[in-house]
């Protein structure tokens, strides 16, 4: 963990508690909530991990796991972005275009599992990082900001599908693609037993893959080390002899790469077909789970796993409680007003810990006499 | 006795660092209190103690007479302490008196009433001699007028006991004489006055008593009248200094930096210089003389490729670099101190580590095959640590952005001179720095030179060129109008030169 340090952090080991902090604050505003409606907290939470799979329900743990898949990919697309100095706020349509590619390749294409998966996988990865090297492009050859630019080929890739799918990959309807055949599907059949049938698949273990990977370019490569000196100070790496231009092209490519990884496991893994019109949100979510994840790749699936069963587990929890389960959007966005507002707890911190001096020191004053 | 302010016995601690140990500081009414000590001593850390920046672990805080609770900012402002930051705190598009109000808008009605505000901070100024004009735009005056803004901010808000934070760091010549009479000016109509600074000759210009600080520790509070320059200079450092730098006479070898007819452009895309040439000599410490603005800086960074050059030639040792990138200049033979060192010489959040083979992180034995190797480069930096004494909290995992500027000064140079080039640039290297860390770098230039490096040394600093360099050539508008050997020449030569007053001669020799 001493390794993955982010480069925000100045007080590293308090700023690592904030966002545990930040959680526990979430779901406490959470139940003050419940209870100022009338509703019992403590059931509504049971309810709400019980739902997430928590207590020992496999099918539900597998809906966590599928929930939490994409927001990994996404979220490491962001973070990558955020350590060499980019802010990618297109994850959303990296990760469509990826995704079209890759259920471009299973419908079009009639190959064996063992190619026809790792061909479409491989085309989502491909387009995200032509998705995001355009950006990438355009910043260092004529310093056009990433974020107008990122935001713009968003709309680019929705038209893009809006275009392509019902003229080259139509289903029963013009609005959506057909179905990939199943040897493009990531889900498996022993996946989907050890997990009561749940739709979890092997995306999860793209997701986790990428995160080592991730984790070891920025820590363990030269090229990591290229990628966050240009993030972090422009002027010095021009000065140490680094391709800046090149070095920002790269970083944006392999962030839109991730995103279009998160592509290929939502629509290979879960929809397995691509609906019009529709930008998918899960790009943005991206951009809390690496805020909330510190920018560090164990960061990014710790909040993605916290994202996930949130998600995978409101539905119960209003089944069974009647709490809507908007609360749930609730609480996650008082987490991401609290870690992205630091500097108030780091005050907080402070605070308690003086108090806590003084008393230690009062306690010991009163034991001296 | 009256004091207006006393701190008794502060400490304060920073992981791993103890930055103020048992400190005292006692402000008599009406003088001028200089805070002397070396970057790092303490001195930011005391005064931050003061305004409730920090609160310190033990000590206390006294203003005129009384024991006070400094919680924060707010409250030192109440008690009538202002603090002249060394960055200011301005806004560039606003007017002087929007500057000076705000966060206390005198209000008529709903309307903002500036006229009045600008009446008063007329007088203010006319009271003092500050000869500020209250209309004026941030953005349309001068540096050092900037600053008697930051100064009349804290006189209209009745501050009677001043802080000045290095104030002359930002000035011109002209300027700090100025300065120099206002805080006269200011102690006259019964101010007091804590000027923190590590320049003797601006403590002896203005200066009551001194106050020393070193590693963190209280040394003495000293009468400046009775105090010669020498003994504030030994009770900062902690052993004798020597003003003047002892070296050899050169002995000049090959040429190896030879630049011809060089033209380049600045940043608006106009000529900045202008058919230069010059040569370096192994051996010799050659500097270029000149007033900011004249070239160096678009020279320096031509040389070092972070510049593309319109025309001319760049030779190091008889082969052309002029077209290099930055990377194969570094690589044949060019070490470079750069003047901004936050800006090009440290990435601020590495750690000091990963700052020392910022050039070389892709060599062995850093890296192999594309993995950086960590333990090499954490063992490369202790002995850099070791050997130019590079105080650091932790070691090579310290945070460059925590440590003191001497001291990121220092990692930079140990990272350059041990990287051995053939050619040594170094930009202003001492701008901003104490006695003791200047004396250590011009110590260490010499002994590139000794050593048969060619070592070419870009200053506003005449004392330092005089001290230092074995040839000084003066830039002017982009060229270099004169070159002579040191010893031919003197403060006032330079001085009418680089003016363009006169004309000058380039001699060889």
């Amino acid at each position: 963990m001493a390794k993955l340090k982010s480069p925000i952090a100045k007080n590293s080991r308090q700023d690592k508690l904030i966002p545990f902090l930040s959680v526990i604050l979430g779901f406490a505003v959470g139940a003050l909530i419940m209870l100022v409606s009338g509703f019992n907290s403590f059931a509504a939470y049971t309810r709400l991990l019980e739902g997430a799979g928590l207590f020992g329900n496999v099918r539900r743990l597998g809906g966590t796991l599928l929930n939490m898949t994409p927001l990994i990919l996404t979220g490491l697309s962001v973070a990558f972005g955020m350590r060499t100095g980019l802010f990618n706020i297109g994850a959303s349509g990296q990760m469509l275009m990826g995704g079209f590619g890759a259920v471009a390749v299973g419908i079009l294409f009639e190959l064996p599992k063992v190619i026809h998966l790792p061909l479409a996988v491989v085309t989502a990865l491909i387009l995200g990082a032509l998705w995001g090297m355009v950006p990438g492009i355009l910043k260092s050859k004529f310093n056009v900001h990433e974020v107008v630019v990122t935001i713009m080929m968003n709309w680019i890739a929705v038209w893009t599908v809006y275009y392509f799918v019902p003229l080259y990959i139509r289903g029963a309807f013009d609005t959506e693609s057909a179905t990939i055949r199943s040897t493009a599907s990531l889900r498996t059949e022993w996946l989907s037993d050890l997990f009561n049938g749940s739709p979890v698949n092997l995306g999860l273990f793209i997701a986790i893959a990428a995160a080592i990977a991730v984790w070891w370019i920025l820590e363990k490569t030269t090229f990591g080390y290229e990628l966050k000196a240009v993030g972090l100070n422009k002027d010095a790496a021009k000065y140490a002899g680094i391709h800046v231009d090149r070095n920002i092209i790269f970083s944006m490519m392999i962030s839109g790469a991730l995103a279009g990884l998160a592509g290929a496991t939502f629509y290979l893994g879960f929809t397995n077909n691509i609906k019009i019109g529709e930008l998918p949100m899960l790009g943005f979510d991206g951009i809390a789970v690496a805020l909330l994840g510190m920018n560090t790749p164990l960061g990014v699936v710790l909040s993605a796993f916290l994202f996930g069963f949130m998600n995978a587990g409101k539905g119960f929890m209003q089944a069974a409680t009647g709490v809507p389960n908007e609360l749930v959007q609730v609480i996650m966005a008082v987490i991401i007003f609290f870690s992205a507002a630091t500097m108030l707890i780091r005050r907080w911190m402070n605070h308690l810990s003086k108090r806590k001096e003084k008393t230690q020191k009062n306690l010991e004053k009163g034991g001296a006499q | 006795m009256e004091y207006v302010i006393e701190m008794l016995n502060i400490r304060k601690e920073f992981p791993g660092i103890v930055a103020n140990d048992n400190v005292t500081l006692q402000v008599k009414k009406g003088e001028i209190h200089a805070l002397l000590g070396e970057n790092g001593a303490g001195k930011s850390t005391l005064m931050s103690v003061l305004f409730g920046m920090y609160q310190p672990e033990a000590g206390v805080i006294k203003v005129d007479g009384e024991e006070v609770k400094m919680t924060n900012p707010n409250v030192a402002n109440a008690l009538g302490i202002g603090m002249v930051h060394q960055h200011f705190k301005l806004v560039d598009v606003f007017t002087v008196t929007e500057n000076i109000i705000l966060g206390m808008e005198p209000t008529k009605g709903i309307y903002l009433d500036t006229k009045q505000a600008a009446k008063r901070i007329k007088a203010l100024s006319d009271q003092y001699g500050l000869s500020v004009d209250p209309d004026a735009l941030i953005k349309d005056i001068s540096v050092g007028m900037q600053q008697r803004v930051e100064i009349l901010k804290m006189l209209y808000r009745n501050a009677d006991i001043l802080i000045f934070d290095e104030p002359t760091a930002v000035l011109t010549p002209q300027e700090i004489d100025e300065l120099m009479n206002i805080m006269q000016r200011l102690k006259a109509e019964g101010k007091s006055i804590v000027l923190i600074t590590h320049k003797l000759k601006e403590i002896k210009a203005v200066a009551d008593r001194c106050t020393v600080l070193r590693k963190g520790k209280y040394i003495d509070t000293v009468d400046v009248g009775k105090t010669p320059e020498e003994e504030m200079a030994r009770l900062m450092v902690g052993r004798e200094v020597n003003f003047k730098v002892y070296k050899d006479e050169s002995k000049a070898q090959d040429v190896v930096l030879k630049i011809s007819n060089l033209n380049v452009l600045d940043n608006r895309k106009l000529s900045a210089v202008k058919n230069l040439n010059l040569e370096v000599k192994a051996g010799e410490i050659f500097s270029i003389a000149g007033i900011d603005g004249n070239g160096q800086k678009e020279l320096v960074e031509a040389i070092t490729g972070l510049r593309p050059v319109t025309s001319g030639k760049i030779e190091i040792n008889g082969h052309d670099i002029t077209q290099l990138s930055v990377r194969k200049k570094t690589e044949s033979g060019i070490g470079h101190i750069p003047e901004d060192r936050h800006k090009h010489g440290l990435v601020l959040d590495y750690t000091l580590g990963e700052n020392m083979i910022l050039q070389s992180y892709y060599q062995s034995p850093f890296s192999n095959k594309g993995l950086l190797n960590k333990e090499a480069m954490n063992a490369y930096t202790e002995r850099l640590i070791q050997e130019f004494d590079v105080r650091s909290g932790q070691g090579a995992i310290t945070s460059v952005r925590s440590m003191s500027g001497g001291n990121q000064q220092k990692s930079i140079i140990a990272r350059e001179v041990d990287r051995s080039p053939s050619l040594l640039i170094a930009s202003q290297p001492t701008r901003g720095l104490d006695v003791g860390a200047i004396e250590y770098i011009h110590k260490r230039l010499i002994e590139e030179r000794d050593k048969g490096k060619a070592v070419l040394l870009v200053s506003f600093e005449l004392d330092e060129i005089l001290n230092v360099s074995d040839r000084v050539g003066v830039i002017y508008e982009g060229s270099i109008i004169d070159v002579d050997r040191t010893s031919n020449t003197d403060e006032n030569k330079l001085g009418l030169l680089m003016a363009g007053s006169v004309k000058g001669e380039v001699r060889h020799g």
